[in-house]
């Protein structure tokens, strides 16, 4: 094929930005896991013994289970002894404000772009930062605890508010839910907490920042938004149990490191995410841009409970070099009058897989239920793969399915007329992308937008030969 | 003293091709063919279905798929061939597709902007800003009588034929280039378009600037008054006049410039 071969290789001989590494003296376990291992975990975050035993029966559940196969990716087996569960920055104190947090620390998040200590204020983002397991410090929380709001991280949620979070645990993501996910109920480590109480709404965008440092270390967060009837909350970056009325918008950008050009290394992503739109009118919306990670495998979900609930999810995954990603949602339709919408958009390069698999379930009670699905996969070079899962089942005659896929591939024409232009051929297939993108890119909130777009940019960088 | 007068001749021609052959998929298309235009001059470039009018559009922007197998282009002095199609757009060569394509989710504006500060980049000019771009493209709006919604639509996606012609004179307006190719952007308009297409390539006339009209019929030229009319038959040029020339050929057709053709090509 003679469609954009420079830019490809310019594309895939790019390097990963973020792969620097800070040394920081850390405490952390060795290798492998066991009862022994939870205990530990859990007494280290001084945790209540109910949280303890939570932890234990999810991995007496985890030990009988084996890990899922039907998914579109391939890796060779993983040896859950030969990871570290828990690894935490080592500090002399508990923080209490940002200048006790260790400027190393700070100076990390910076190189990353994260707007933790002034720009806090001039970005309006409150930010919880995860370092390895543990929640490092997080901005804005006086302010947003005048509305009432709690926005902490998990174990300060466990110690401060032991009864919200005894309550909604594992309310939407059971203990027992799947492979990766008890596992994550077994060791996780820390993540996000946020509560919005009734009728307010969140004056800011929620943010929670993850970031792997130590070597051969599992990230197990777990995070749990809750907003109350007729509140709302937008959350950038784990679950959630809206109330009635409620409308939670959550927003990710995942840019793990990919592996290198022969797709040797790279971060696992196996994430479970799902919404549960408990009351009427409740409304959850997932946005995500996946563009890092060697797999991927991730299905953000809402359950349409509450009637007329909706529920949206906008997706955009990128894969290159040998990235793999099985990605997309599932729907299901429970109360009366839900609705869904579901635009992925798929692009694949290098020797990338791009697999969407989506699942949209029409319950017997679910009347006048509605489903629109578009799928669309882009392909760059002749290496790539891009599939398509659809599940529908539907058990009302009552319900309004439309399936819409299409894949393309950038054109020579496409690419000669930028040129003709001026716009180079990097540039060129960067604005084909991003143009591909625009459906989704439009629903992030608009600095997230503006950094999604910088990332497929970056991806490109490296002039043509 | 003298030869520095030698080193820029004042006559030096903005386009000046010779010899040129050139193919697409081993087909010979362009057989030898000869063409010199001068800044200051409007060219039109009519011929018969299949002579090579589009080719020499497309081997001039620099489109890959055709093969240039002999012959030179020069363009400003400098060797045209041996640019890639991005630095002969930066070099102020444009080329208004026969079929413009479509790029779903990028608008007009932003491929626009992207497209006028990637050449003001390469000539060493500041970059404009979303306030200068906006400026720049309303006025030129306003010149064309084009609506401003046309900036915020994906580029070319669902345009009418019309609409898409348009397109491609208004980004030839604001790229303002050197050297503007405009390839049957006549096709298939009606006379409101064609107004103004015709109208924004008489803006663009500049004693700096060339413009090559390549058409079908005279019926632009009636708008764009032309200062030289050639005739490509079978990959050369066989004959070249003035504007007389093309209304000549929409009384008499190609038919006898063919056989004239056939005729010198027997004798050599």
């Amino acid at each position: 094929m003679t469609t954009t071969p420079a830019a490809i290789e310019a594309w895939a001989s790019s390097r990963y930005k973020y792969g620097f590494v800070t040394p920081i003296e850390a405490d952390t376990m060795p290798p492998g896991l066991s009862e022994d291992v939870i205990r530990l975990i859990s007494a280290k975050k001084n945790e209540p013994a109910w949280l303890t035993e939570w932890r234990l029966k999810a991995y007496r559940h985890w030990l009988t289970m084996s890990e899922p196969t039907w998914q579109n990716v391939h890796y060779p087996p993983i040896d859950y002894q030969a990871i570290v569960y828990y690894s935490a920055p080592k500090q002399k104190k508990q923080v209490g404000s940002m200048e006790e947090v260790d400027p190393k620390l700070l100076e990390t998040y910076r190189k990353l772009g994260i707007p933790l200590e002034e720009q806090k204020l001039l970005v309006g983002v409150a930010v919880d930062a995860v370092f390895d397991s543990v929640s490092v410090a997080t901005t804005f929380k006086e302010k947003l605890a005048e509305s009432g709001i709690v926005f902490c991280s998990f174990s300060e949620a466990v110690r401060n508010y032991p009864e919200l979070v005894r309550k909604y645990l594992g309310s939407v993501v059971p203990s027992s839910d799947n492979f990766f996910a008890t596992l994550n109920s077994a060791v996780f480590s820390d993540g996000s907490f946020a509560y919005v109480p009734k009728g307010v709404r969140c004056p800011m965008e929620l943010s929670t920042y993850f970031r792997i440092n130590a070597a051969a270390t599992g990230q197990f967060e777990r995070t749990l938004i809750i907003a109350d009837e007729g509140a709302s909350v937008s959350y950038l970056e784990g679950c959630t149990a809206p109330m009635r009325d409620a409308t939670i918008k959550y927003s990710t950008i995942q840019n793990w490191y990919p592996g290198d050009e022969a797709g040797k290394g790279g971060i696992y992503n196996f994430v479970t995410k799902r919404g549960k739109c408990l009351g009427r009118n409740a409304h959850i919306s997932w946005t995500q841009v996946e563009t890092g990670s060697a797999i991927t495998w991730k299905y953000p979900s809402c359950i349409l409970l509450g009637d007329n609930s909706v529920g949206e999810f906008y997706s955009v995954a990128l894969t290159n070099h040998y990235q793999q990603a099985d990605t997309g949602t599932k729907m299901i339709h429970i109360g009366k009058n839900t609705h869904s919408n579901v635009v992925s958009k798929g692009i694949s390069a290098g020797h990338g897989q791009n697999t969407y698999r989506g699942m949209i379930k029409i319950g017997h009670g679910a009347l006048h239920a509605r489903n629109y699905t578009q799928c669309d996969s882009l392909l760059i070079g002749d290496q790539c793969g891009a599939h398509t899962f659809p599940y529908i089942e539907v058990k009302n005659s009552t319900a309004h399915m439309e399936h819409e896929a299409t894949t393309s591939k950038i054109g020579d024409d496409q690419m000669f007329y930028c040129n003709q232009r001026g716009i180079s051929k990097e540039d060129a297939v960067s604005l084909i992308v991003n143009g591909f993108c625009k459906q989704v890119f439009r629903e992030l909130p608009m600095e997230f937008a503006v950094e999604a777009q910088k990332l497929l940019a970056v991806s490109l960088e490296g002039s043509v030969g | 003293m003298t030869e520095d007068v030698n080193a820029t001749p004042p006559t030096q021609p903005l386009l000046e091709i010779r010899d040129l052959y050139a193919s697409v998929d081993g087909h010979e298309i362009l057989k030898g063919l000869d063409l010199t235009v001068n800044a200051g001059e409007v060219h039109s470039i009519m011929g018969p279905n299949g002579s090579g009018k589009s080719t020499l559009a497309q081997v001039i922007a620099g489109r890959d798929s055709y093969q240039v197998t002999s012959g030179t282009i020069t363009y400003q002095g400098k060797d045209l061939l041996a640019l890639k199609p991005e630095q002969r757009a930066c070099e102020g060569l444009f080329l208004a597709f026969q079929y413009p394509v479509e790029i779903p989710g990028v608008t007009t504006s932003y491929f626009l902007k992207s497209a006028l500060n990637s050449i003001r980049k390469y000539q060493g000019l500041d970059e404009f800003d979303a306030a200068d771009f906006l400026a720049l493209v309303k006025e030129k709006m306003r010149l064309l009588g084009i609506d401003e919604q046309l900036l915020h639509r994906a580029i070319n996606e669902g345009f009418s034929g019309g609409e898409k012609k348009r397109n491609e004179v208004f980004q030839m307006a604001v790229l303002e280039p050197r050297l503007a190719l405009l390839d049957e952007t006549d096709s298939g308009l009606d006379i409101d378009a064609l107004r103004t297409v015709a109208d924004g390539v008489n803006r663009l006339r500049s004693p700096e600037r060339a413009i090559l009209v390549i058409t079908h019929y005279q019926r632009l030229l009636n708008y764009v008054v032309p200062d030289y009319v050639h005739v490509l038959v079978d990959g050369r040029i066989v004959k070249s006049g003035g504007r007389e020339l093309a209304l000549e050929l929409e009384d008499k057709g190609y038919g006898w410039l063919e056989r004239e053709a056939e005729c010198t090509l027997v004798s050599q």
